[in-house]
């Protein structure tokens, strides 16, 4: 860090000495885990930066925002338009989810076999861990899952932020009415909260922005299809765990360089691994900041993530908006249309996701899917089923995994992860 | 050639030396506190035969791949190799040792085709056999030696929880009600079964099987897995060393 931000913490009502710990143990995590892989692009110094300052540098800016102000929107789900905050001048930030930190305090809450990424949000929160929920001034919770659900009720016990959406569970006519509503009423809500309008000029902004965005994270999973991969699976995670706190303008600017870059790598045809070797799609359960340990275990045994189908990844920003709209309603339209093509779990039938999984494996020449479910986290650990199924049908090997922060499974996953890599290994031999 | 090959297992490190395909020495000793050291007590034990390569498994094999500069191979290609190379016609092995339980399914050539493998408890595995063993005041040899005076039907006792610290507790109530002892460790190995049929079901069993690891050793699991799957299981004469003569054959190339 590049200062001594202790003030700021302090004045934001951070539990300092807590913090200071997660701090350290996030440090050295990153060391071990990032800056330890071989050959990384140049152009992953600024994410490395902005790691380092994930609780210095970018909160002080959005103190800034707030004092100019601003208004802070959190959100846990893509389902949650990015347009419509930005269209407010809102700062739109994914919520800390990703670490077992304050479980104990969570689970005075919820029980102790809720999944791991309900119990983190909540976590980071009674132990005052994460500076941004602090600075929200609406928190946009989502009827994904049950979990979800239930803990956004709590949470707003908590908090007395909590706005939720109702998401459907079918695409049908009727779901489709309804959530078009659903994103009407979010826009409402956010004209009355920061009492700006939403304009057609205004959406169009930030339309162009976020799918400036979008385009810059979908240059970044077509590179990755190159063998040998221009970048290592941990670092494109991170650039997608980035893209969903960053200042989404400087974002696009530093992933669109850091795809030039890997560009000239793939041109040279220089990589991360050898060319050759095991490649591996990772499909399942958002894995959010800083979530890191699949990819590790997976790229430590020596293959190569080449893509996520996740929510950080691949559902993030697989659609771009139609952004030929000609009046506010016709936006809220497109909006609508757009979030509902995003393939998660929660829908049924999700028969989209099945697709995507294909044509993910086939784009990106992945000889392997590793299926990752969040343990209780019950849509995705059912769709394994229905994943599996399609993996079998293209003939490429599937593993299974349920796990959730912890390290104690660690032995388990190394040798399950290094016996599937070994069966890839051999099929590519024979 | 000689080669040899080491299996760092959660309970007991496996040694084998095999010269082109035979084994010609074994070890087994506890893991305890210090694998590493025993590890290289075995290794010295050897050292005057010469292996030419030696490769590590099991759930210690980094160990000696980061302190020997051994290389490793996982414990589910070992035990496959060792596996076949036993019985040249087995398709799937069931795998069960101190704390994983693994059902592999093997192609043609022997190479593996897919497996599942327990999550992270050590749920129906050596480790929850010795501990129930212990509560029913039972040598592990005794333990699983066949009883079959589980009664049939609806008389039939049950197990119902997996969970090692859950299970202990059950059986400590059905001791306390007066149920014999026998009738719960043939309740605890139906239990165990039929948990492993779960993994069973979802890789398939294509003949022949092989049972392998140490808890092959234990009768009335063998007898209740045959039973189950209604075809015959493969035991070798030490199913507990299978995926160290594997790791030893592939050190042999």
């Amino acid at each position: 860090m590049s200062k001594d931000y202790t003030q700021m913490w302090s004045s934001i009502g951070l539990n300092l000495k807590a913090h200071e710990g997660l701090l350290s143990v996030l440090g050295d995590a990153y060391k071990n885990i990032y800056l330890s892989q071989k050959n990384r692009p140049r152009g992953m110094d600024y994410f490395d930066f902005v790691i380092s300052e994930v609780h210095g540098l970018r909160i002080e800016e959005i103190v800034g925002a707030k004092e100019s102000g601003k208004k802070v929107i959190g959100t846990f789900c893509v389902y949650v338009p990015e347009e419509l905050v930005l269209a407010v001048d809102g700062v739109c930030i994914g919520l800390c989810a990703g670490a077992e930190v304050g479980s104990d305090e969570a689970e005075k809450y919820v029980p102790r076999n809720t999944c791991a990424l309900i119990k983190a949000f909540l976590g980071f929160k009674l132990a005052g861990l994460c500076p941004y929920v602090e600075l929200t001034d609406l928190i946009v919770g989502e009827t994904t899952c049950d979990g979800k659900k239930k803990a956004y009720e709590i949470f707003d016990d908590i908090t007395g932020k909590v706005y939720v959406m109702e998401l459907p569970n079918m695409k049908g006519e009727n779901g489709r009415k309804m959530w078009r509503s659903e994103i009407k009423r979010f826009a409402d809500r956010l004209e009355a909260l920061t009492g700006n309008e939403i304009t057609l000029e205004k959406l169009r902004e930030s339309s162009k922005l976020v799918n400036a965005k979008r385009k810059a994270l979908q240059r970044l999973s077509a590179l990755r299809a190159a063998d040998p991969a221009p970048i290592s699976g941990l670092d494109a995670l991170l650039v997608n765990q980035v893209s969903f706190y960053d200042d989404p303008v400087r974002f696009t600017a530093k992933t669109n360089e850091l795809c030039d870059e890997l560009e000239e790598r793939i041109k040279s045809g220089a990589g991360v691994a050898e060319r050759g070797s095991p490649r591996v799609l990772i499909s399942g359960s958002p894995m959010a900041i800083p979530n890191w340990k699949l990819h590790a275990i997976v790229e430590g045994s020596g293959a190569t993530v080449v893509g996520e189908e996740s929510c950080v990844g691949e559902r993030n920003f697989r659609t771009l908006l139609d952004d030929g709209f000609l009046s506010v309603e016709q936006a809220i339209d497109n909006l609508s249309e757009r979030t509902l093509t995003v393939d998660c779990a929660c829908f049924t039938p999700n028969t989209e996701r099945l697709d995507n999984i294909k044509e993910m494996v086939t784009r990106l020449n992945a000889g392997g899917v590793i299926h990752y479910a969040l343990q209780f986290c019950t849509p995705y650990m059912m769709e394994a089923y229905k994943a599996k199924k399609v993996s079998d049908t293209i003939g490429v090997p599937f593993l299974r995994i349920e796990t959730d922060y912890s390290m104690e499974d660690m032995g388990q996953l190394k040798t399950r992860v290094g016996a599937f890599l070994e069966m890839l290994q051999a099929r590519a031999r024979a | 050639m000689i080669s040899a090959g080491i299996d760092i297992g959660s309970r007991y490190i496996k040694f084998v030396l095999a010269e082109d395909g035979n084994i010609i020495a074994a070890e087994k000793k506890e893991t305890g506190h210090d694998p590493l050291g025993t590890c290289h007590k075995i290794i010295a034990q050897f050292i005057h035969k010469r292996p030419e390569r030696i490769v590590a498994t099991g759930y210690g094999r980094y160990l000696l791949e980061v302190h020997g500069d051994i290389h490793a191979i996982t414990e589910i290609k070992a035990v496959a190799k060792g596996a076949k190379a036993v019985f040249s016609s087995c398709r799937t092995v069931i795998d069960i040792g101190g704390q994983d339980t693994k059902v592999i399914s093997l192609n043609g050539d022997g190479m593996v085709a897919g497996f599942e493998m327990n999550d992270r408890c050590a749920a129906g595995t050596g480790r929850f056999l010795e501990i129930m063993a212990r509560t029913l005041g039972f040598s592990i040899e005794e333990f699983g030696r066949l009883r079959r005076s589980n009664a049939e039907g609806d008389g039939r006792l049950k197990i119902n929880s997996m969970c090692t610290v859950f299970a202990e507790s059950e059986v400590v109530g059905l001791i306390a009600r007066g149920v014999s002892r026998d009738d719960i460790t043939a309740a605890i190995h139906d239990s165990i079964a039929g948990r492993v049929m779960s993994l069973v079901r979802r890789v398939g069993a294509d003949e022949e099987i092989v049972f392998a690891g140490g808890c092959a050793m234990n009768e009335s699991l063998a007898l209740l897995l045959a039973e189950r799957l209604q075809k015959p299981l493969k035991i070798g004469e030490r199913p507990d060393m299978l995926a160290a003569l594997g790791a030893a054959l592939y050190a042999a190339g």
